[in-house]
């Protein structure tokens, strides 16, 4: 998804002079191209998280669209208050573009680890958070929020190459998108782990479970009505983020169900416990915390099997 | 219930004293603290809305941005607001009551006021940022950064620092209230910040010591700069609860509201000052 971002947002700024590129010294092999077709409109900010959201918040009162780009972890957590006090409180379109989300960077360790973002950015009313599935919808995701009037946190992974079986780049914001017909059971997933809960749909299914796939990469505004309408046709949902369990999806959906008074069982996949030694890299991390095709299929069956009985 | 009066304003100056008197008045009346810390901004806000800021008007595109950094010092904003006329008497008696936009803290809601501030070390990087958009913009609107000396506590702050020193922000002004107090103690005992100017000329800034209550000296220095060169501090040296007597130098006076004595003493030594 990084190269669909800079593309998309080379061709975005070939068209409008506003938009602005600002990186916390990260993007190295990525950003390149942007950098060498604007150099005037590219800056490596350094390692100051808190300043580079801070002069994207000026630039941004001034009538520019500032995108500001750094691992997902150094793009939220740190200049948090930052975020809030700035383009939250003032209302002002700061594009804040966090990579790899969830365990991406799983060799990196803990620190570079993404689990929390989306929970921050869903506390916050003012700001779209948006978690896209795949490069294609990525690249339809940046098209259709890049000018909107507020700010958006774009929580985007790094593989350019994977994409999620029946999504073809489908996004719309505060929609989600059906990827899979079924009726025991419905996984829901955000962000780049959508391929693991597309795959696990493919399991359930030839071991004969009718089992529905929805993606939900627009988390804020959240798709009320198209997941009010899925979790009232299927008798469980299960949630699949590579994100801390609290505050995220699993969070969202049961907002969703308690609200709505819906009588759908819920079981959260995603990150219950510090994420700390003995590390690996990114599948084994998954696996370790139930995010891998094969934990969610185990998950899948052991709660289907436990509400039978 | 106390009233603002309403104030008689020379064209082209700012009255320090009148600041000092609205900023009084309204925390009297509010009941609230942070007096000391407006006080010694008052002949700094008094300079900038006397004459520095080019503009005109809160609705001017050109306009120069001000954001006053240290933003527990809004009354003194505020009462440079009223001073232009830009902010009516009855808006600034709504200063702390419920549904006002006049809170302890700034908020841009209110016209005249660029940014929300409050949290510190966080201005100045807007400030970096709204430099830098001018200068992307071809104009040569300029902006002043107000930040206190205990904010130069936050890292955040000296990010912006290098930041502006790397871009050569020369349209970029930051002014230190050099006052050597904040919430909790002397600056000097809780975290040193001495020397203060030649920590900023080390990151690359042009760097103006001056007396932080000589509205002449601050507009003359600000005259003098460079907007081709380094981005530029002017170090102003002041005093903490300056013009009343039993609040200069105390830390007591960062928080503590005046009682109706306290009221009337300060008043009359703002009043009877040369």
């Amino acid at each position: 998804m990084r190269a669909a971002f800079v593309r998309t947002l080379l061709e975005l700024a070939e068209a409008d002079r506003r938009v602005l590129l600002l990186t916390g010294d990260l993007g190295y092999s990525v950003l390149e191209p942007f950098a060498d077709r604007f150099p005037d409109r590219f800056f490596n900010v350094g390692v100051a998280e808190q300043n580079m959201v801070g002069v994207a918040t000026g630039l941004a009162e001034a009538g520019f669209l500032p995108f500001v780009y750094s691992i997902a972890t150094f793009a939220s957590l740190r200049p948090y208050e930052f975020i809030r006090n700035g383009p939250i409180f003032h209302q002002l379109p700061v594009r804040i573009v966090g990579v790899g989300g969830g365990f991406e960077y799983g060799h990196a360790g803990p620190t570079h680890y993404g689990l929390e973002d989306v929970a921050l950015m869903r506390a916050q009313p003012g700001i779209t958070c948006l978690a896209p599935a795949d490069h294609e919808q990525a690249r339809s995701a940046f098209r259709a929020t890049w000018d909107l009037p507020g700010p958006v946190y774009y929580r985007i992974g790094k593989d350019d190459e994977t994409t999620v079986p029946g999504l073809g780049g489908r996004f719309a914001i505060g929609r989600a998108q059906r990827i899979r017909e079924g009726s025991d059971l419905a996984l829901i997933a955000m962000g780049a782990i959508s391929s693991e809960a597309a795959a696990a749909a493919d399991d359930l299914a030839r071991q004969g479970v009718s089992c529905s796939a929805v993606v939900v990469a627009s988390v804020t505004p959240p798709p009320v009505e198209d997941l009010v309408a899925e979790l009232s046709r299927v008798p469980l949902a299960i949630t699949v983020e590579a994100h801390c369990v609290t505050g995220g999806l699993g969070s969202l959906v049961a907002e969703i169900i308690a609200e709505h008074r819906l009588p759908c069982r819920l079981v959260r996949c995603g990150v219950r416990t510090v994420p700390s030694a003995p590390f690996g890299g990114q599948e084994y991390m998954q696996r370790v915390h139930g995010l891998s095709r094969e934990s969610i299929v185990a998950t899948a069956l052991q709660t289907l099997q436990m509400v039978a009985g | 219930m106390l009233r603002s009066k309403q104030p008689n304003v020379q064209k082209g100056t700012l009255s320090p004293r009148q600041i000092r008197r609205i900023v009084l008045e309204q925390s009297k009346r509010a009941h609230v603290g942070h007096i000391g810390s407006a006080l010694s901004i008052a002949d700094i806000v008094a300079a900038l809305y006397g004459g520095i800021l080019r503009g005109d008007g809160p609705a001017d595109p050109e306009r120069d941005r001000f954001i006053l950094s240290k933003g527990h010092a809004a009354l003194a904003l505020y009462a440079a607001l009223r001073l232009k006329d830009w902010l009516t008497a009855e808006a600034l008696d709504t200063f702390c009551a419920d549904g006002s936009d006049v809170g302890v803290h700034p908020e841009h809601t209110l016209p005249g006021v660029e940014f929300s501030t409050g949290s510190l070390g966080h201005g100045l990087s807007i400030g970096a940022g709204a430099a830098l958009a001018a200068r992307l913009q071809g104009s040569s609107r300029r902006v002043f950064v107000l930040v206190s000396d205990a904010e130069c506590n936050e890292g955040s702050l000296w990010e912006a620092v290098m930041f502006a020193a790397h871009h050569r922000l020369g349209n970029l002004v930051a002014i230190v209230d050099l006052n050597g107090q904040q919430a909790f103690g002397y600056t000097e005992d809780v975290l040193s910040l001495t020397p203060m100017a030649p920590r900023w000329r080390a990151f690359g800034w042009d760097v103006h010591e001056v007396d932080g209550h000589d509205v002449a000296a601050l507009a003359e220095t600000v005259d003098r700069l460079d907007p081709a060169g380094s981005p530029h501090v002017l170090v102003a040296r002041t005093r903490f609860g300056k013009g009343v007597s039993f609040m200069e130098g105390k830390i007591k006076w960062h928080y503590w509201p005046m009682s109706d004595d306290e009221f009337r003493q300060a008043l009359r030594e703002v009043e009877e000052a040369s």
